[in-house]
């Protein structure tokens, strides 16, 4: 079953085309890749996605729900949460406090509930039970009182997708979470990646540049290219198909 | 860094950063006399006879600047050190000095209205004539610049005590006549006469507070590391209820007899403290907690005012003469609806865009309190008299020394909610938002209802400090609601730490109880405000009390440290094994 379906959608800023009638369908518990050169539209259709950005034409369809036009709140609520590319964590608060915020939409502890201060004690302590294990699982144990802008960068990624997990979603979307890391926190990322999957059961939607992350881990690739959809398939379909290399390396001499 | 450091220094000559430094210090001095700042202050006398205010504030200058120089100098030699700092005062004093000497030949007084014969006799040091008088002030800021750059050599362990002792012998002479008023009369008598004999502090008397005060820095230190049985078991786990108890039981008797200790005066000022804190802590939530800057907060502040005025005064129009218990949550209800509806429109605005706008709203406030549209419900400029005074099974808050404990419970109440919000969902989804908006609502958390939230709550509280307010004053009128009171609560806010609760309550002290003790100085009022905005902003921008993130990993509540290790050892082996 599709646990997300684009259908034809178009994003248009001012006379530039970001995302032109782009259609896909993501597999529940699959990682599915979006690649293509810079400024492709990868990022805009991920703002179209959270709610961000509302699509000027065309559907977005997430368990069998239309959510394009929906407020970026309510459809995180519904069970998506996603990274960012440049890693925008609430820099002031401690780690913990960042997962914390990322449960928000699991607690329920209003105004007077929180002033009459017994009835929240339980909650937070199972909210902080909560955040302090994610914090475990992404490799942060004992960095939870860390104020999240003295962290190191790799662990500021890993912090932002606690994060995102702590709404306890079912679609995970990365937005090029390997950038600026090494090979060794690369392949890192790529195992952590799969565990999100196989452990958590959770649908991946990944925007990466590394090739050796999108084909070592991928289910399956979608290319873009000028906001339009140029391939899709498995890694290997895309790594052989003439125009995705014609998008990355340009066209052979010979023929211009 | 460090080589970048290291090569800008080399390409300015010290030679010239003293000579800025020097002219800079010599024009500040310059400007503060001429705004007629040494001469206001050299009417009172800061250790009798020997010192006034005034001339402390010229050799405080030359220390100052010594002291900085030979801070900011640390790569230089000691002997280098010290020449550059007394360099800086005496660049200083001579451009004071000069200026003198140009003053006292040339009448600059169309121009310059403050640059009259007080300024100069202060100027002068007692000299007679002015050459000589010049002469001497060079030599002051001389020595004074010598002495600062000495104290700016030793380790901070050794400058503390001086500074702290100087501090506290400025701070006493300044409320010399306020505390003398205060001791007389109590079971301290013998020391106001020894601190105290005519005006301002007595040689000995301030002899004695530096000796007293350096000494009492000195151990300070010490004290906080000594472990007694007694502190051992406070701290122990499970103790917090009788610490909360024992601070209990301390802090309401202490609070059920200030305002009598103070007496009417002093609680009269405490109680406008009192009314600044809470609606410190109302701004604190929008400013401080969400990130949301607003300039119009007064106009909530007027609006419950009004609303206790309309209810409660029977020469109102309404003409309810409802009681003040019952107007007061009415006050808090009406400006809390009313900072819902001035937030709708500006929910969408962010920054520098929602400051001018709320801005906007609170003179739009003021000005319909003005206006003739209104005149026949709220009174116009004549504003609304004959509220009366709050009371309670016929005890009757007739002045100043009876409301503080209303202020205080109310604050109290403002500090709990405070208190409770900030380490909660809501003051998280708060506090996300001053981080970032749009990740913020992608983390599901509503905008809409969270920024109305911050806005309605920290509206609430102004409107409790307004309708306190108009019941404590009897009579209200449009111009007691101007813009300097948003910018003053704002300002506390700022000296005392964004988002920090105690923050609140020192900056309500330092911003309004000070100035309130110090009203012969009032016309400089805002130019020490700036003053001390900027400084503060160059010097602790945090705040005086900085917001603390609590810590929840490791340092959980009732954790003692002995037992933190025992945890944390495993798990930084275990770390270190992966």
């Amino acid at each position: 079953m599709s646990l997300l379906v684009a259908n034809m959608v178009t994003k248009r800023f001012g006379g530039l085309t970001a995302v032109s009638r782009f259609s896909m369908e993501i597999p529940e518990r699959t990682i599915f890749s979006l690649i293509g050169p810079n400024g492709a539209g990868k990022t805009t259709f991920f703002n179209c996605v959270t709610g961000f950005y509302t699509p000027d034409e065309g559907d977005i369809v997430f368990n069998t729900r239309r959510i394009n036009g929906l407020s970026t709140d309510r459809i995180t609520r519904l069970g998506i949460a996603r990274t960012y590319q440049n890693i925008r964590l609430f820099q002031n608060m401690t780690a913990i406090e960042n997962v914390m915020v990322g449960q928000h939409s699991l607690l329920h502890s209003g105004l007077v509930r929180t002033l009459a201060w017994l009835p929240v004690l339980v909650e937070e302590n199972k909210a902080t039970t909560r955040a302090r294990e994610l914090l475990e699982f992404v490799g942060l144990k004992g960095k939870g009182d860390v104020i999240a802008k003295n962290l190191p960068y790799g662990d500021q990624r890993r912090l932002e997708i606690a994060r995102a997990l702590a709404s306890d979603p079912q679609l995970l979307l990365l937005d090029e979470p390997a950038a600026g890391m090494n090979p060794h926190e690369t392949t890192a990322i790529m195992r952590f990646i799969q565990r999100l999957r196989d452990e958590l059961k959770l649908t991946i939607f990944l925007i990466e540049h590394d090739m050796r992350v999108v084909m070592g881990i991928s289910d399956h690739v979608t290319v873009l290219d000028y906001g339009e959809k140029i391939a899709e398939g498995s890694p290997d379909d895309v790594r052989a198909n003439p125009k995705v290399i014609e998008a990355y390396l340009g066209k052979p001499v010979e023929e211009v | 860094m460090a080589t970048l450091t290291a090569t800008r220094h080399s390409t300015i000559s010290p030679w010239r950063s003293t000579a800025q430094r020097g002219v800079v210090l010599g024009l500040v001095v310059l400007f503060i006399a001429l705004v007629g700042l040494v001469g206001a202050f050299a009417k009172k006398d800061l250790v009798y006879e020997v010192i006034s205010v005034g001339q402390f504030l010229l050799l405080i200058s030359g220390f100052i600047g010594g002291y900085i120089t030979g801070q900011r100098s640390e790569h230089l030699g000691i002997a280098a050190r010290v020449l550059h700092g007394t360099m800086v005062a005496v660049i200083s004093g001579v451009i004071v000095a000069l200026f003198l000497l140009l003053a006292t030949t040339v009448d600059f007084r169309d121009i310059l209205v403050n640059s009259n014969r007080d300024l100069f006799a202060v100027l002068q040091f007692k000299q007679e004539a002015p050459l000589s008088g010049a002469i001497v002030l060079v030599v002051v800021f001389a020595v004074t610049g010598l002495a600062g750059s000495l104290l700016s050599l030793p380790p901070q362990r050794w400058r503390a005590p001086i500074m702290t002792g100087l501090l506290v012998v400025l701070l006493i002479g300044l409320l010399a006549d306020l505390l003398d008023v205060l001791l007389v009369s109590g079971p301290f008598k013998p020391l106001a006469e020894f601190l105290f004999p005519r005006k301002g502090i007595s040689v000995p008397g301030a002899l004695a507070l530096f000796v007293v005060s350096a000494i009492v820095s000195t151990i300070w230190p010490f004290f906080g590391q000594v472990t007694t049985p007694a502190r051992k078991w406070i701290n122990s786990p499970g103790r917090k209820p009788v610490k909360f108890t024992l601070i209990v039981a301390v802090l309401v008797p202490l609070i059920i007899v200030l305002p009598w200790v103070l007496q009417l005066y002093l609680s009269d000022v405490m109680t406008n403290v009192g009314i600044y804190i809470l609606m410190g802590l109302g701004l604190n939530i929008v400013v401080g907690f969400a990130g949301l800057l607003d300039l119009g907060y007064v106009a909530f502040f007027a609006i419950g005012a009004y609303v206790m005025g309309l209810l409660t005064s029977p020469d109102s129009s309404l003409a309810l003469s409802l009681t003040f218990w019952e107007a007061l949550p009415i006050s808090m209800v009406v400006a809390g609806t009313f900072g819902v509806l001035l937030g709708i429109p500006v929910l969408r605005m962010r920054g520098d865009y929602l400051a001018i706008v709320t801005l906007g709203f609170g003179e739009i406030i003021r000005i319909l309190a003005t206006s003739e549209v209104l005149l026949p419900v709220i009174g116009g400029p004549q504003g609304i008299l004959g509220i009366p005074k709050p009371a309670l099974f016929g005890l009757v808050f007739k002045d100043a020394q009876y409301i503080f404990y209303i202020v205080v419970v109310c604050a109290l109440i403002a500090l709990y909610v405070s208190w409770r919000l900030s380490d909660s969902r809501i003051g998280r989804a708060w506090v996300a938002i001053r981080e970032d908006e749009d990740v913020a609502e992608a983390m599901g958390i509503n905008l809409v209802s969270y920024k109305l939230l911050a806005f309605a709550i920290g509206a609430t509280f102004s409107g409790m400090a307004g309708g306190i307010f108009a019941a404590k004053l009897g009579s209200i009128f449009p111009h007691s609601f101007n813009l300097l009171i948003s910018i003053n609560v704002l300002s506390l806010i700022i000296v005392g730490g964004m988002g920090s609760l105690p923050g609140v309550f020192i900056g309500a002290l330092v911003l309004v109880g000070l100035p309130e003790l110090l009203r012969e100085f009032a016309e400089y009022r805002l130019l020490m405000y700036g003053a001390a905005l900027v400084g503060m902003m160059l010097i602790k921008p945090e705040g005086f009390v900085p917001a603390q993130q609590r810590k929840r990993e490791l340092a959980q509540e009732d954790v003692f440290p002995e037992e933190l290790e025992e945890i944390s050892a495993p798990a930084v082996a275990e770390e270190v094994a992966s």
